[in-house]
């Protein structure tokens, strides 16, 4: 008996293959214990403690709410990473992904795709409520979410090369908090640098430049760099 | 389509330990390979070597369509290659649909793909169960199901038949049949012979 007529494979296209593992990814951000709002109820935690610990007179506060902010984000980021890329190796998905139509550096890409709108969307929502909490004035919260959400595109690009460096490794967790979070230094540099900016009348224009800047560096490399650590944690 | 995967001087090593050196194979349309040794003698390295997935310290993989000429490695492994190891890459969270739709979708799917699968491995009634509930043999039909869902010409096969009970084996070995009467190429890690007219390449003991 020979094939079905129909059985001639029909690759599913570049955009066919982005939008099927997109959705997936989200799919399994999404299912795996409410891993976004982990990462949220985190970010509000954090802010909420951080003026109880310096202390809740609004001169001292305000000055910082931006850098307090941004800091609190950069930390509420590192939460998920760990499942981004290993669960996949344990469970053998990595390699089902490996022999796919797309090459391992677009999968690296959309999985931190996946994880801005997942987890870094939520938290650009978070951050203005955050920041006016700690005394930002309320004329920057748009800004403040604009800043949050370029930023969170960087803290995604940059926690899935952690992400992927630290694959195999024991306790690949912390690991992932100690390589990503100097990396996140340039991004809460900007994006508090914007804040700042803005509040004493100036226009945050550079700082958000420089932020997009970084994002788009991020890019490249954890596309590619991302793609070769994936390879070697396979091999 | 692949027509056929060459193997010339292929070395393997995990770690400091060499596997197998000097290896050499040749597999045509329509034939299969049952790949045989002791555990530890490297026939699921082998396999993840040609998948693309270890790199071999010497030695050379290629692959030819039915001109004979050479295909790209990228091309063929991202396009023709299926690889069914002991992990079958199945989220114990989502349910059967959702897996075995991801698996046919992202490898290359036909239209009636995902409904061949299901009726080939009688996926039907675990389709709406999620991943965790099934036993070790259903997962494993789940997991083949993305070999028919989306056609592929090699298929890599590590340990295939382990968890399936009698009746499941001898489906399978009526798809691999018909895998193989469709110009398909299969390439098996066993311990038990495989149910099909194949070659054995042993791999032997334990280096």
């Amino acid at each position: 008996m020979s094939r079905p007529v129909d059985a001639e494979p029909r690759p599913p296209g570049l955009r066919g293959a982005t939008r099927v593992l997109l959705e997936r990814e989200l799919d399994l951000a999404w299912s795996g214990g409410g891993g976004p709002l982990l990462a949220c109820g985190f970010f509000a935690c954090l802010t909420a403690v951080l003026p109880l610990a310096a202390g809740g007179d609004p001169r001292t506060l305000s000055p910082v709410a931006g850098g307090i902010a941004w800091l609190a984000l950069a930390l509420a980021s590192l939460l998920s990473l760990e499942r981004l890329f290993e669960r996949d190796l344990e469970d053998g998905a990595l390699d089902l992904l490996a022999i796919g139509h797309l090459p391992l550096e677009s999968v690296v890409l959309i999985k931190a795709l996946a994880q801005w709108i997942a987890v870094g969307l939520p938290l650009a929502l978070t951050a203005p409520v955050a920041a006016l909490a700690l005394g930002l004035p309320v004329s920057l919260a748009p800004l403040a979410a604009l800043s949050a959400l370029i930023g969170g595109a960087g803290f995604a690009l940059t926690g899935a090369l952690g992400a992927a460096l630290a694959l195999g490794a024991k306790r690949g967790g912390l690991l992932i908090a100690v390589v990503v979070l100097p990396l996140f230094i340039p991004p809460v540099v900007f994006g508090a640098g914007a804040l700042e900016r803005a509040a004493s009348g100036q226009s945050p224009a550079p700082a958000l430049a420089f932020l997009t800047a970084y994002v788009l560096f991020a890019g490249v490399v954890a596309a590619f760099a991302g793609a070769a650590a994936v390879r070697n944690a396979q091999g | 389509m692949i027509h056929a995967l060459s193997l010339s001087d292929l070395a393997v090593s995990r770690g400091e330990r060499r596997l197998f050196s000097g290896l050499s194979l040749n597999l045509r349309a329509g034939e299969a390979v049952a790949l045989t040794g002791a555990n530890g003698a490297g026939k699921t390295s082998l396999l993840r070597t040609v998948a693309g997935l270890l790199r071999p310290d010497a030695g050379e993989i290629a692959f030819h369509d039915g001109d004979g000429n050479r295909l790209d490695d990228h091309l063929a492994r991202g396009r023709e290659v299926h690889f069914l190891g002991h992990q079958d890459g199945l989220k114990t969270g989502r349910t059967a649909r959702r897996e075995l739709g991801f698996q046919c979708d992202w490898l290359g799917h036909t239209q009636t793909g995902f409904d061949h699968a299901v009726e080939a491995f009688g996926l039907e009634p675990l389709l709406d169960l999620e991943v965790r509930r099934l036993s070790a043999g259903q997962r494993r039909r789940l997991a083949m199901g993305r070999l028919v869902g989306s056609p592929r010409a090699l298929w890599l096969l590590d340990e295939p038949m382990a968890p399936l009970d009698a009746r499941w084996r001898a489906v399978f070995a009526d798809q691999m049949r018909r895998h193989l009467e469709a110009d398909g190429l299969i390439l098996a890690a066993v311990h038990d012979p495989l149910p099909i007219p194949a070659r054995t390449l042993d791999l032997g003991g334990l280096a």
